[in-house]
């Protein structure tokens, strides 16, 4: 099968000696099965493939896209460094043109991890997708960047970090969140006022097998990248649609899963979560790195595959068909849904609970974002955990207006900090972090 | 008293040594289409009937299977693959007598799909009507379970039939690698048969109870009787004899660099507190890569031949080689023009040296001296330039642990050894590279005095899965029952004694038996969040040094 070879990284960084606790499925065993397979099937061997070290994330690379309460350093350990430094090295490689693409194989994942960081939630202490997006921005100076989603759970944290950023298209295909954590990502998360659309969440139902996934993907993903025009694809690779995944209800394959990266063609992609550690991950992860690097993946196949067994039911199918369809209802009508829900309004609110599964704790947050025509709008975060942390954080966005810019400063400025542990000023367009 | 030969590409050398020092020393040419004869030769210049019963052992470095691959006098194989699924056929090198057969083991080593015994039959046939005698047997992931390789051996073996199976050759994970490694065993077995039986055939001659040992590519030796069960471990057999040279002549004890300056290229080496770096993966030779544990060397198309031009008013040195140096006959300038320019050496015609040399000073518009000190410069600037990148690839090599990330050895070489014809130019590359150098004494029969006390290096890979309740010992295709309880400890014990038990079957005394452990991993295997068993995963080797005593002075 003559394919167009690419040259691809890979950044395999299996943290053999990390794990959250002994029992934990992200656990040292995580990815040992899929080195087993990358070794034996001699991928490192061929000369369009390259491995790398990963990288270290620095703590001011981290506070280009979060709020961590009180500070990264409290927030993360050597593992989060290596695993967003993984990412950052992936698109290192990438952006200077040294590969034509590449895959961070690392943990511990990110994609729950939202703006403001009171701990760990859904496995992940920071997202390291964002943080080696605000990398991408900063260092190369790329403007508008696609994620898309594929993990079985809602890409909550990177749809949170960037729900009022107009250049950054967050597209999350996941399990349908009524019967899955983290319970959001329905149709009609669409969104901050000024980023309308570039928030995209398609909701599978339980046992959608690789049929579904590709037909959302050809329906909606594909169609609304090629409008979007990214200069960067980003796949926030979660491995657990797989359908042997102990956590997860779907019916995705290996096959899936690499004629899914062939046809999305990410420039990145990064590891997330999928927990099948012996009977998905290996296939999975070696499908993967074959379809990135335009190699035959066609005889990639787990030894338990049956595709009558996990074939989607006509119902399933009709209601991804249905899902489909409201989705690219919305995205059409997106240019005439500000004037619906802004009215007149200078500032909208939003008021979110948020909870740390992995670390319980409980988060109420007051999100204002100023109502703007020329940027993705000042941001103004009020966050109060039941740790007993309460902070306030001034968002600039990345390519802040005049306005906004003024307003933020003076809000800094006279904020009230004597109601607070912390009081954060994050500048995302010049790059400045204050705390005080 | 040890006898070590070196069968090089030009010279065979010959040394005896006591006590780690020289007595004795032979060279002469090595006769390619007889290496037999050059052997004998050697030896005969050192031996005598009344040395000869002082001599302990006999250790050899080998061109022969080197030779037979790059040759092509090689055996025809017919190759049976257990490929299961995965990588597409079409991306594997193969030739044309390749067999696929249903056999396949997953990663922990548990079968998924057995051997067909009637596939088998028709497979054998096939290969009786080929009139192929050499076989080659792999399996996906062999080295995690051997039987399907065995089963598949068992079916196809008949009287005259000679098989090679991919588990037995090394312990590690890479299927195309273990083809390649597999095959070439294979391939080669017929010559370096006859090899080794002409070698026994002239020792019974000389002195029927002295050993003989073969240098493998890992720079450790091998019993030679040993060695027919993996002729394919004595590739490169030569370039590791050049790399235990080095150390034998330097006794080198830190972080290194050491650097074989030739006429057509340079091959550099390094040395880790001492110890010569293993390639990786294994060697390549040929252009198949292979799993053979060999020692890391690279090579680069510059030395002292190299020819020097000027192209667009730049100095541009090698990678060609179109003779010797002007001031010894040669047509084109060379690096050795310019250091006898230079007067850093002297042989040759000097004028002739300088004529070269005053040819290209003329288009660079500089003195005959600046042009010579350029190209000396240049060519050491080249060097250095490799051994930089070579040292940084090596440090950024992937690891896959916080600890070894943030904690792993980082080589910084102390020193830098040179030998070779051209390594005159040795204090030019040292001051480029910041530290300091030395030429090795005795570096015209070194390779010989490596090969002589070099000692026996081995390895064992060990896979213990207390869930399956089995222990696999890779190389030895050996799986043995364990208890649940089994532990990280039980598999470094086991590691340990199963190596030293594979050293001593190789030859080596049991004061050169010095063992490391290079991988101690333990997981908990859980499922459905509990607890089901541990995969601990062990490796111990012997690493490539110097006999006992050998090391102190």
């Amino acid at each position: 099968m003559a394919k167009k070879e690419k040259k691809t990284g890979l950044i395999f960084f299996p943290a053999f000696d990390w794990a959250i606790s002994v029992n934990h499925p992200e656990r040292e065993e995580r990815l040992l099965y899929t080195q087993d397979q990358v070794f034996e099937e001699g991928l490192l061997d061929f000369p369009n493939i390259r491995e790398y070290k990963p990288g270290i994330a620095t703590y001011a690379e981290i506070n280009r896209c979060h709020i961590c309460v009180p500070n990264p350093q409290n927030l993360t350990t050597n593992s989060h460094l290596i695993s967003a430094g993984g990412a950052i090295t992936a698109a290192q490689k990438v952006l200077s043109g040294e590969v034509d693409n590449a895959f961070a194989l690392v943990r511990p994942p990110g994609h729950h991890s939202m703006l403001v960081a009171h701990g760990a939630r859904g496995f992940c202490n920071i997202n390291i997708e964002a943080v080696m997006i605000e990398y991408i921005r900063h260092k190369f100076g790329v403007k508008r960047i696609a994620v898309v989603d594929t993990d079985c759970h809602h890409g909550d944290g990177t749809q949170d970090i960037y729900w009022n950023d107009p250049d950054v298209l967050c597209i999350s295909m996941h399990q349908d969140g009524r019967t899955l954590y983290p319970g959001t990502g329905f149709v009609d998360d669409f969104g901050g006022p000024n980023a309308l659309g570039a928030t995209i969440n398609i909701a599978l139902p339980p046992r959608t097998s690789d049929e579904g996934f590709l037909f959302a993907l050809d329906n909606v993903i594909l169609p609304i990248l090629d409008e979007f025009q990214p200069e960067i694809i980003i796949n926030s690779a979660g491995q657990d649609n797989h359908y042997s995944d102990p956590i997860t209800n779907m019916n995705f394959s290996a096959q899936g899963y690499a004629l899914l990266n062939e046809k999305l063609a990410p420039h990145i992609a990064v590891l997330e979560g999928g927990y099948s550690i012996e009977k998905a991950l290996p296939y999975v992860n070696v499908g993967i790195i074959l379809a990135m690097a335009g190699l035959d993946y066609s005889q990639v196949r787990e030894p338990d595959y049956d595709e009558e067994r996990i074939r989607q039911s006509p119902e399933v199918t009709r209601l991804i068909e249905e899902e489909v369809k409201n989705v690219m209802t919305l995205w059409k009508k997106k240019k005439n849904l500000k004037k619906q829900i802004v009215g007149s309004a200078a500032y909208i609110r939003r008021e979110k609970n948020i909870y740390y599964d992995t670390d319980d704790i409980t988060e109420k947050q007051i999100e204002t974002v100023r109502v703007c025509e020329d940027c993705g709008g000042l941001v103004m975060i009020e966050s109060a955990a039941d740790t007993g942390k309460k902070i306030f954080a001034v968002i600039l966005p990345n390519s802040c207006c005049p306005e906004c810019r003024k307003n933020g400063e003076i809000f800094f400025d006279r904020v009230n900090g004597s109601q607070y542990n912390h009081v954060y000023f994050q500048d995302r367009q010049r790059d400045v972090f204050i705390v005080k | 008293m040890i006898l070590g030969i070196d069968v090089g590409g030009t010279h065979t050398d010959a040394v005896l040594v006591e006590n780690f020092q020289l007595i004795k020393k032979a060279k002469v040419l090595t006769n390619q289409a007889n290496i037999m004869a050059s052997l004998l030769e050697a030896a005969q210049k050192l031996i005598s009937g009344d040395n000869i019963n002082n001599i302990e052992r006999i250790v050899l470095s080998t061109t022969i299977s080197t030779n037979a691959i790059v040759q092509n006098k090689t055996n025809r194989v017919a190759m049976v693959l257990l490929s299961g699924p995965g990588l597409s056929p079409a991306t594997l090198d193969l030739g044309k007598d390749t067999y696929f057969a249903q056999g396949y083991v997953n990663h922990r080593g548990i079968p998924v799909k057995n051997v067909s015994s009637r596939e088998m039959e028709e497979i054998s046939n096939d290969i009786s009507e080929k009139s192929i005698r050499h076989i080659g047997v792999v399996g996906k992931f062999s080295s995690r379970n051997p039987q399907q390789e065995r089963d598949a051996a068992e079916l196809l073996q008949k009287e005259s039939r000679i098989i090679s199976l991919g588990h037995t050759l090394s312990g590690q994970l890479n299927f195309p690698r273990r083809i390649a490694t597999t095959y070439l065993n294979a391939a080669i077995h017929d010559i370096y048969d006859a090899f080794v039986h002409d070698v026994l055939k002239f020792i019974s001659k000389i002195g029927p109870n002295i050993p003989v040992y073969i240098l493998k590519a890992d720079g450790g030796t091998i019993l030679i009787e040993k060695s027919l069960e993996c002729p394919v471990q004595t590739i490169h057999s030569g370039p590791a004899a050049g790399i235990m040279g080095v150390l034998a002549t330097a006794r080198i004890k830190e972080d290194a660099v050491a650097l074989d300056i030739g006429g057509t290229t340079t091959d550099i080496s390094v040395f880790a507190d001492g110890v010569p770096l293993l390639e990786p993966s294994g060697v390549a030779i040929d252009g198949r890569k292979t799993l053979i544990r060999g020692l890391y060397t690279k090579s680069i198309g510059v030395g002292g031949d190299s020819v020097v031009k000027i192209e667009k008013g730049e100095l541009v040195i090698g990678p060609q080689r179109e003779g010797p140096a002007v001031a010894l006959g040669g047509p084109f300038p060379t690096p050795t023009d310019a250091m006898i320019v230079e007067g850093i050496v002297s042989f040759g015609d000097a004028e002739k040296a300088k004529k070269a040399i005053a040819g290209l000073a003329r288009k660079l518009d500089l003195s005959v001296e600046e042009t010579a000190r350029a190209i000396v410069e240049k060519t050491a600037a080249i060097i250095a330039d490799h051994v930089r990148d070579i040292l940084t690839e090596i440090n950024n090599k992937p690891v896959y642990t916080i600890h070894e990330l943030l904690e792993g050895k980082i080589i910084k070489p102390k020193i830098l050894y040179v030998a070779g014809g051209p390594a005159a130019i040795a204090p030019v590359i040292a001051d480029n590279l910041g530290y300091p150098y030395s030429i090795p004494e005795h570096s015209e029969v070194s390779n010989a005095l490596g090969v002589a006390i070099a000692r026996t290096t081995a390895e064992i890979t060990i896979l213990a899965d207390t869930e399956k309740r089995e222990l696999i010992l890779s190389e030895e295709g050996k799986v043995e029952e364990i208890p649940r309880n089994f532990s990280l400890a039980d598999a470094v014990d086991t590691g340990k004694k199963t190596l030293r038990e594979k050293a001593a079957r190789m030859g080596a005394r049991p004061e050169d038996i010095i063992m490391e452990v290079t991988e101690s991993q333990e997981f908990n295997m859980i499922r459905n969040f509990y607890t089901t068993g541990k995969n601990i995963r062990v490796k111990v080797q012997i690493k490539p040094g110097l006999i006992a005593s050998g090391t102190e002075r």
